[in-house]
């Protein structure tokens, strides 16, 4: 399907939730309100002549400043069976930084929504195991953030002190005999 | 004589799988509940090789970001670059000429042979067969060498760049490889001579693992590990890029979707490369290695930033200011590595820097899958599980 014909599909199924509709590079970018997400995304995969099958990847971005609401998830999705590909981009507002789970519609959702939480804090509800994914479990504060530095926080992360402990320790030991 | 007082208990045991374990190809770490042989739960914990590539590249040029991308899959760098030059290339509406994209496809494939011959090296290893091993690293020598010989990095190459590659291929480059190429077949069926009809090999692979299509499509799967279950996607078929068009290959594709299959795959995936080689070298046409757009994103040559006025402006405003600004937009642009698709989504605010600068990486997906392929099967699978999905952590992680 042509991806104008997608996008005039969405808006006459769902003309309260589009937003938006960008196109840049021959590329399609639907901004939608977060609220009926699964609902949208459970249509898209299902809607035969649609039948987004695939989720490519999920992600946040952070618009600090640059936009009203200041984050947002960015769901890209292909349909295998009709080679047409979408991107979803969900607004989320920092002060009710959540967004209902897409897993229940693509299984594979569930580590890129990990992430996208490890990264953003962008809390993902029905989600069926939101915790860390790449940094540690007892981490402050989400790395991806605009207002994150670069170089890190000031302070230690508690769990460095405990790292050169071992270490100190073990450099202690010797062989005794 | 007493009875036995105490009936035999049981009780589930929690046993740490990494994140140093030569069989995890990297620092990963599962955490395995058995109920005695059989695997009841398993929990991968990955993120110790993070060292923040989408944040670092948000303070970085268009340019300086290059580097990053080789360190993400690093058995496969040469793929990665081509894969950001092609979203970086495509933000800014702008193509590489006819003569780089055949050298980028060649080196594409190169580096998808030295990748699956590392695979079926550790892999073979990790489930018993070590001569695999040994034979593979002599073809993987011949590649560094070749890649050396290119551009002179083995490992963390940066051949390719914004709008082409770095420098032209040599003579010498092409004849060497051509001879690769012949060479090369022979050596495919060696390997498959020593595992292919190994019925320990067989007893491992077949029937481990299974995933059957349409799971597959919803886990969001690529690269061999979905075709090994017959889903006819490769990304060099549906959305060419480079001269991936021009040339003749085939798309093999598994049935069983069990680690055998996938096997079977990376196998047929090498004769292809090759095939895809020896053809853009026999059609390398001639002409330029970078666009004519190239100055305003690339460095010039160090040789005619020397002799040159007009390069040396180039070059000191390209350090001191950066490249050109971005026109304002979002692109997703994916490519085939060899261990699936690797997604660059670039945002730009119209400035020299990305906004953000996401990575989708296959191997981060591919572990999410490890607990579905692994629970309910037996301790011992779950080597043949982690080797069977191709992992390199500094891309799960980034």
């Amino acid at each position: 399907m042509e991806p104008l014909e997608i996008t005039e599909r969405i808006k006459e199924r769902f003309p309260d939730e589009v937003l938006d509709i960008i196109e840049f590079r021959e590329q399609l970018s639907v901004a939608i309100k977060k609220e009926r997400i699964v609902e949208i995304c459970r249509w898209l995969h299902d809607e035969p002549d649609l039948r987004f099958d695939y989720l490519k990847d999920i992600c946040g971005v952070d618009y600090l400043g640059k936009k009203p609401a200041r984050f947002e998830v960015v769901y890209t999705l292909y349909s295998m069976r009709h080679q047409h590909m979408l991107r979803l981009k969900a607004a989320v507002g920092e002060d009710e930084a959540y967004i209902d789970s897409v897993v229940p519609v693509w299984i594979g959702a569930n580590w890129h929504e990990r992430e996208c939480y490890d990264m953003y804090g962008i809390r993902f509800n029905g989600h069926p195991d939101l915790s860390r994914v790449l940094m540690p479990e007892d981490w402050e504060g989400h790395p991806l953030r605009k207002d994150y530095p670069e170089g890190g926080p000031e302070r230690q992360w508690p769990g460095f002190q405990e790292v050169l402990d071992k270490a100190k320790k073990f450099k202690e030991f010797s062989w005794q005999g | 004589m007493a009875g036995v007082e105490k009936p035999l208990q049981t009780k589930e045991l929690t046993v740490s799988m990494g994140p140093q374990h030569p069989s995890t190809h990297g620092v990963l770490r599962l955490v395995l509940e058995l109920d005695g042989e059989t695997v009841v739960k398993c929990t991968p914990h990955v993120g110790y090789l993070h060292r923040g590539v989408e944040k670092l590249a948000e303070g970085m040029t268009y340019l300086q970001a290059l580097p990053l991308s080789d360190r993400l899959d690093y058995i496969s760098s040469m793929s990665n670059n081509v894969g950001y030059c092609l979203a970086v290339e495509r933000l800014f509406g702008i193509e590489a000429p006819d003569r780089a994209k055949f050298i980028r496809t060649i080196v594409c494939e190169m580096t998808r042979i030295s990748s699956h011959i590392i695979w079926v090296a550790t892999h073979a290893l990790d489930l018993g067969a070590m001569t695999v091993f040994l034979y593979s690293f002599r073809e993987r020598e011949w590649l560094l060498d070749l890649f050396e010989m290119l551009c002179g990095a083995r490992l963390t190459v940066s051949y390719p760049r914004i709008g082409g590659v770095r420098n032209d291929v040599s003579q010498e480059f092409i004849d060497s490889l051509y001879k690769f190429t012949e060479e090369f077949p022979k050596r495919i069926e060696e390997y498959e001579t020593l595992i292919d009809k190994n019925r320990i090999w067989l007893g491992r692979t077949k029937g481990i693992g299974v995933i059957s299509a349409e799971e597959a499509i919803n886990w969001g799967l690529s690269g061999p590990v979905l075709r090994g279950s017959g889903v006819d996607y490769d990304i060099r078929k549906r959305f060419p890029y480079d001269a991936y068009d021009k040339v003749d290959f085939d798309v093999p594709l598994g049935k069983n979707g069990d680690v055998y299959d996938r096997y079977r795959c990376r196998m047929e995936e090498l004769r292809q490369s090759v095939r895809i080689i020896r053809q853009c070298i026999e059609r390398l046409p001639r002409g330029p290695v970078m666009t004519p757009d190239a100055p305003k994103f690339t460095l010039p040559p160090k040789e005619r930033v020397l002799a040159d006025m007009e390069s040396l402006i180039h070059h000191f405003v390209l350090i001191t200011k950066g490249p050109m600004a971005a026109p304002e937009g979002e692109i997703y642009v994916a490519t085939e590595v060899p261990k699936g698709e690797l997604g660059f989504y670039i945002v730009s605010d119209g400035t020299g820097k990305p906004y953000r600068m996401r990575v989708r990486a296959p191997s981060f997906v591919h572990v999410s899958l490890l607990p579905r392929l692994c629970e309910g099967g037996l301790v011992a699978d779950v080597v043949a599980n982690i080797g069977t999905i191709d992992i390199v952590l500094g891309e799960c992680d980034r």
